[in-house]
């Protein structure tokens, strides 16, 4: 560790212990009765890795480089994704970006950033229990979206590669287009029940898949 | 009932396809394609309602947003219950049930009616106020049967079975209105690229062109509005809204429009077989440019019983016939000031009934409507109107004079015609209600005699709502309008459009009249009504300026003009101008009122839309949420979070089980973290993570304490004031490496905390180097506190829990239950206590091992409650409860976290030695120990030093926090008190509403172990 | 409801993503210490409150939660210009008189000119191709 000055803390566990995501009570308590042609199809990626950076662009599109092989977004509200589409880099503010990783990654990664920018002031933050991703997909995922964001997300104004923070109902959400056919929604884990409670009554007049 | 007024062929109803509906409990017969006003003209019915104030027998007027009558309660139950509709809105459906708002017993034998038959001079405005208010004890009774009499419409007393919701869209070019303007808009502005959304309130999109006398293209116009709807409802580009009002138009293009969606088809979505779906949406739009293409209402005349069922409007009559296959009477008085008002006779008399007599205003009349009225034989007498309506329950005839508009007379001879319908044109007035919105005035046109809309940026207005009154220049209007609004969106391509042709027609100039003179003066001749809704009357309204009030605004508030449900759609402009005339005054001078949102009533099912019932507010759940409900818990809303408040456990009394009171299980938790070891899910606090170099001279100007000395694997408590002094929030900030802080915030204040961080780096230190970022919802935080809570967590972690390694206010990094996690020794309840943080995803994990280890240590789960009464023990504050804003760290006695010596003039620093902060008789924070054990206080009751003075007594502090203490044995407090620190063992008084007034002792805020060992062993 | 161009996500968001700070560049006085009551009082308590052009401090706090400046007509609720931290206003109550003496239409870099959106269409285009 050459920055010693920040503290890293590992919270991936040696062994095995149960481990819940943010939506694991949500999907007991409110099952939806799945229909045969569901307009929308509701998912969960449970249990990613969630990093903040904070920092320089140019210092941590360099470092970002090093450890990830891929660049910070050059634009706001973009999104840059590595070739199998499994890590991704979102502009959040001038000097932010969320980084999404395959669970497990989060700590390593904070680790080898760390380590490649050396002294730089960056502030790097794992917040990996404290969101998750929903994707929202089919025919109706657009209309659903519309009755839950006052954000344009018609595909001239929201095109496959953005990404926005902003208001979802009476909570927040980091809302993506992550292809043609599939939106990401990063919602907190203290909302994440009333987002999906919130996502399956909208859905309803289409018929929604929840798995 | 046979439908006696309908003809048998025309229309756009569907007559093989027959509707029973029940209005006022008489069950009547209308078609497909009927709304319930035309149905209820087709079966004859003359009154719809009984006026507001003098309880007036009322027939439909319009046929559009525009009438004031015929408004109705809908529903055929209870739960489906809609008041304030308009019947002329009102699509016909299978089934129907409505009845008149007004009207007590029945609208056809009113009891009221005798306040209305007092006649002229009796009930000005002000009538009920200056007669019933006194004595003033009475209102009461009376208020009960005068608004039975007047009726407003009621809500349903049961929840309603429909959903609603709200949609947001952003459009390029919004268009309201789907007339002629509107079409032709919203093509041009469509096939140049535009997203384009077009609304309209009617049933069918079309607006006047539904049924117009004109051709386009050699055809009936409304061919041209079928072929523009297919084209538009084929683009991509275009969302079309049908049965979709534009309600209310807001800052910066925002436009919310109401789109009913299944009313027209039965009383519930579900009876209409859309199940699961909105009754009614709300849609939020941000356009980029908004084109008005509102259209006009026209504007009645104002005459002598002007009110009677018969008098309608020149266009309604129009539309009723044309439209709706429904003639609304068999003889017809026409009274217009214009020429296109001249369509009503030509339509009546082609569908074979009698027109008496039109008698037009203007001394020459003489456009070619004028000529196609004459030719076809219809009478038509100059330089006349209509001065008085004549009939009981309809009219029966019309008194016709010769007028002078210049002097305002009666000139000629009188003549009575014998008819039952009469209807009235005063000219067209645009619907400017929209750019109204905005806070624009509407401008007065002389030429065109009417308002139009004032400027708005970006807004376009187009059609009849911009002047223009011939189809062919509202087209070409519209059509310019909607490559213009398109080219100012980005389609600076956009071409002009091929209109279809229309046959051209010369109209005469329209005359200004709005009252009719009468032989008598405005206050002896017999009513001359302005608002129909509201019962206000020419007489009235000179009255109003007689008694000085010259503001319209005034004379509204006087009269109660356009204050109905429908905003004086139909009077405003006829009121205007008789204030005017009663002034002295041009209509320009005298202005108009300001038209708010919304346009039409809107029900509150609509507004609220999806954020009702578990959806009202966010409910935030903790990751120990799922334990908390399967373990009986309690819960507390703590801002949006739902934390557990106390845990009742059953227990046996007298061999009968039963649930513990709230009293019991908060006395047992409270023993058990006294006595043994507890549980809280504190998890809610804010947290916030801290980097950068500047981190910890940041802090030290943010928190009025030290941060300079607090060393990597330490913990401090801190206290964070606003600019003023006031203490805003607290919380513990552990120092994790010289340039890394996490920081506590209280649970409801966790938002606020970090955005006031980053306003102060962002806007005041940007020079600091530092980053904040909410970590709240990554961490779970368990607390385990009491004596044995140290044996506990051994058990569990690799950690050495020695007090001379592990002191109090130290955090370490451990496993707990074989989970990373960060364990900080501080306490919030005075006893021992671990604080442990994981990764919330682990949480449930952890939370369940210790149980299963604390089972032999009767590890007990604790709630909020017990978590206020343990802390308050000790005297240990909570933001927001005991301060309220105007609270200093001083008021609190809390020097000892106050840094008057530290280098930089950090928040809060400077208001400390104001003199308002200085002043000796602050309130100071206290204990209260009530003279009663069995006593425990309110909190917020009042604090006196005397309790014999007389009422308003000197009130000299409050309780801020109260509990019964099952360690103490007796009631305790937290208060503040004038001067409170210097009256330790005085006694207080604090008067309580019932009459008894409790006694209570100062003593020190810290009840239990005042010199805090229990914390640190 | 206010349309709001944000200076750092640079497009035009809902005036639900923001909060409302207050009048603009208010002077914390450099040396509290030393502040006499008055100013403190002056600083603390004491807004413009204009009729008219206003310049007043907002946060986009559902989004870059970054703070910035925004010149405001309290009269018709136009925006005229949105800036960053630091920087200063190019429309003042002074330009704006000046403007008008001047006969010269008021600048316009409100929400107005955005509707179709530019910014997004050339990344849709850019990413689509």
């Amino acid at each position: 560790m050459s920055n010693v000055s920040a503290k890293q803390f590992n919270t991936v566990p040696a062994g095995n212990p149960a481990v819940e995501s943010p939506l694991h009570w949500s999907y007991q308590q409110q099952k939806s009765t799945p229909s045969a042609n569901a307009g929308v199809v509701l998912r969960e990626k449970a249990l990613l890795g969630h990093v903040v950076l904070r920092g320089g662009a140019i210092v941590m599109d360099e470092a970002v480089r090093q450890v990830l092989g891929m660049s910070l977004p050059a634009k706001p509200n973009t999104v840059t994704r590595d070739e199998a589409g499994e890590r991704s880099i979102q502009w959040i503010s001038p000097d932010e970006w969320l980084v999404i990783v395959p669970g497990g990654e989060e700590c390593d990664l904070e680790r080898r950033l760390r380590e490649a920018l050396g002294d730089a002031h960056v502030s790097i933050v794992n917040v990996s229990g404290g969101q998750t991703v929903l994707t929202l997909a089919g025919e109706n995922a657009r209309e659903v979206l519309m009755k839950t964001v006052a954000f344009d997300v018609h595909p001239q104004a929201f095109p496959v590669g953005k990404g926005v923070t902003t208001v979802f109902a009476k909570a927040t959400v980091v809302l993506r287009r992550a292809s043609e056919t599939e939106w990401e929604l990063v919602v907190r884990r203290s909302f994440a029940d009333y987002c999906y409670r919130w996502l399956l009554d909208a859905s309803k007049e289409y018929g929604i898949d929840t798995q | 009932m046979t439908q006696t007024h309908r003809i048998n062929a025309g229309g756009h109803v569907d007559r093989s396809q027959t509707l029973e509906f029940t209005f006022n409990g008489q069950r009547y017969q209308g078609f497909k394609g009927d709304t319930l006003a035309s149905a209820l003209l087709a079966n004859g019915v003359d009154i719809v309602n009984r006026s507001f104030k003098y309880s007036r027998a009322r027939g439909i007027v319009a046929a559009g947003a525009e009438e004031p009558n015929a408004v109705v309660q809908l529903g055929a139950r209870e739960e489906t219950q809609v008041p304030n509709v308009r019947a002329t809105q009102q699509a016909l459906y299978k089934g129907l049930v409505a009845r008149s708002t007004n009207g007590w017993p029945n609208v056809q034998r009113d009891v009221m009616s005798w306040v209305g038959r007092l006649g002229g001079g009796f009930m000005p405005p002000g009538f009920y106020y200056k007669t019933f208010m006194a004595p003033a004890s009475m209102w009461m009774t009376y208020e009960k049967y005068i608004r039975k009499g007047a009726g407003l419409g009621r809500a349903p007393h049961e929840s309603d079975p429909d959903i609603y919701d709200h949609m947001h869209h952003h459009c390029d070019v919004m268009v309201v209105g789907a007339g002629p303007a509107g079409l032709a808009a919203a093509l041009s502005a469509a096939r140049a690229g535009a997203r384009v959304i077009l609304c309209d309130e009617q049933e069918e999109m079309g607006g006047s062109l539904l049924d117009s006398r004109e051709t386009l293209d050699g055809v009936l116009a409304a061919r041209w509005v079928e072929a523009s709807v297919k084209e538009l409802a084929s683009l991509e580009n275009v969302t079309l809204l049908p049965r979709t009002t534009a309600n209310g138009y807001h800052d910066h293009n925002f436009v919310t429009l109401h789109e009913r969606r299944t009313e027209h088809l039965a009383d519930t979505a579900s009876e209409a077989g859309f199940a699961g779906q909105a009754r009614a949406r709300l849609h939020r739009v941000r356009a980029g440019t908004v084109i008005l293409a509102s259209g006009t209402h026209e504007r009645p005349l104002v005459y002598a019983n002007n009110d009677l069922p018969g008098n309608m409007l020149a266009g309604a009559v129009s539309t009723y016939i044309r439209r709706y296959a429904v003639v609304p009477g068999k003889k017809l008085v026409l009274s217009p000031s214009n020429d296109h008002a001249y369509r009503a006779a030509l339509d009546w008399k082609e569908a074979g009934r009698e027109v008496i007599a039109i008698v037009d205003a203007r001394a020459n009349p003489d456009g070619d409507l004028v000529r196609q009225a004459r030719d076809s034989g219809i009478r038509v007498i100059t330089g006349s109107a209509v001065v008085e309506a004549r009939g009981g329950q309809r009219v029966t005839g019309a008194r016709v004079c010769a007028i002078d508009l210049e002097r305002f007379v009666v000139t000629g001879k009188t003549e009575e015609l014998e008819c039952d319908t009469i209807a009235s044109s005063g000219g067209y007035s645009p619907v400017v209600h929209l750019s109204s919105h905005t806070g624009t005035r509407p401008q007065w046109n002389e030429e065109l005699l009417c308002f139009l809309p004032g400027e708005v940026k970006g807004m376009i207005s187009a059609g009849g709502v911009a002047g223009h009154f011939g189809l062919d220049e509202t087209l070409a209007d519209g059509e310019r309008a909607g490559r213009q609004a398109a080219k100012a969106t980005g389609f600076e391509n956009a071409q002009a459009i091929t209109l279809p042709a229309t046959r051209a027609r010369r109209d005469g100039k329209a005359c200004a009249l709005y009252q009719v003179p009468h032989e008598k003066t405005a206050l002896r001749a017999p009513k001359q009504f302005v608002d129909l809704q509201n019962d206000v009357t020419a007489a009235g309204i000179e009255l109003a300026t007689r008694e000085g009030f010259e503001s319209i605004e005034h004379v509204k508030r006087y009269t109660a003009l356009g204050f109905g449900t429908d905003q004086g759609k139909l009077g405003n402009i006829n009121g205007m101008a008789i204030a005017a005339r009663c002034l002295d005054r041009s209509i320009p001078d005298v202005g108009t009122t300001v038209f708010r949102p919304n346009y039409t009533p809107i029900t509150f099912g609509a507004i609220v839309g999806r954020h009702c019932g578990e959806l009202f507010d966010p409910k935030r759940y903790t990751a120990l949420h799922q334990w908390h409900m399967e373990n009986g818990a309690e819960f507390e809303d703590v801002g949006q979070w739902k934390r557990p408040w106390y845990f009742p456990k059953k227990r046996r009394d007298n061999g009968q089980e039963r649930m513990e009171t709230m009293h019991e299980a908060v006395a047992r938790e409270c023993l058990a973290v006294r006595e043994k070891v507890g549980i809280l899910d504190a998890s809610t606090l804010g947290k916030i993570d801290i980097q950068g170099p500047d981190a910890r001279e940041f802090l030290g100007r943010v928190y009025t304490n030290k941060w300079a000395q607090l060393a990597p694997g330490r913990v401090r408590y801190g206290l964070m004031c606003k600019d003023d002094g006031m203490l805003m929030d607290d919380g513990t900030t552990s120092c994790l490496a010289d340039n890394h802080f996490l920081m506590t915030t209280t649970t409801g204040g966790a938002a606020g905390v970090l955005e006031w961080l980053e306003l102060w780096h962002q806007t005041e230190w940007p020079e600091l180097q530092v980053y904040f970022n909410s970590v709240t919802d990554h961490w779970a935080t368990m607390t385990v506190t009491g004596p044995d809570a140290r044996k506990l967590l051994s058990e569990l972690t690799d950690l050495d829990l020695d007090k001379e390694s592990f002191k109090f206010m130290d955090w370490r990094d451990a496993t707990v239950a074989d989970v990373p996690a960060r364990i900080f020794r501080i306490s919030f309840t005075g006893e021992l206590a671990f604080e442990i943080n994981v990764q919330a995803n682990y949480a449930l994990h952890v939370w369940k091992k210790l149980f299963e280890h604390g089972e032999k240590y009767d590890l007990t789960p604790y709630g909020t409650e017990t978590m206020h009464v343990l802390r308050a023990e000790k005297g240990l504050i909570i933001v927001g409860q005991d301060t309220d804003g105007s609270v200093t760290p001083e008021d609190l006695g809390m020097q000892w976290a106050i840094g008057y010596d530290k280098p930089f003039p950090w928040i809060g620093k400077r208001a400390l030695s104001r003199p308002d902060t200085l002043r000796g008789d602050r309130k100071q924070f206290v204990g209260l120990k009530p003279k009663d054990p069995s006593v425990v206080l309110e909190e917020g009751a009042q604090i006196v030093f005397d309790k014999e003075q007389s009422i308003p007594m000197d009130m000299k502090g409050h309780v801020t926090s109260s509990y019964y203490s099952p360690s103490l044995g007796h009631g305790f407090a937290l208060a503040v008190v004038v001067e409170g620190r210097d009256r330790m063992g005085q006694t207080v008084y604090l008067p309580m509403a019932d009459g008894t007034v409790h006694e209570a002792e100062i003593v020190s805020p810290v009840f239990i172990d005042p010199k805090g060992e229990r914390q640190n062993v | 409801m206010f349309y709001i161009h944000c200076p750092y996500c640079q497009e035009h968001r809902e005036e639900e993503e923001f909060h409302p700070r207050g009048e603009a560049h208010l002077m914390r006085p450099t040396d509290p210490d030393n502040a006499t009551d008055e100013e403190w009082g002056d600083y603390l308590f004491f807004r413009q409150n204009p009729r008219g052009i206003h310049h007043e401090l907002w946060v986009h706090s559902v989004g870059c939660r970054k703070f910035f400046n925004i010149t405001r007509n309290t009269v018709t609720y136009e925006i005229l210009e949105t800036y960053r931290m630091g920087e200063q206003p190019s429309i003042t109550a002074e330009t704006e008189k000046l403007r008008k003496e001047q006969g010269v239409q008021t600048a316009d870099g409100g929400w107005q000119t955005i509707g179709a959106q530019p910014d997004s269409r050339a990344l849709n285009e850019e990413t689509s191709s």
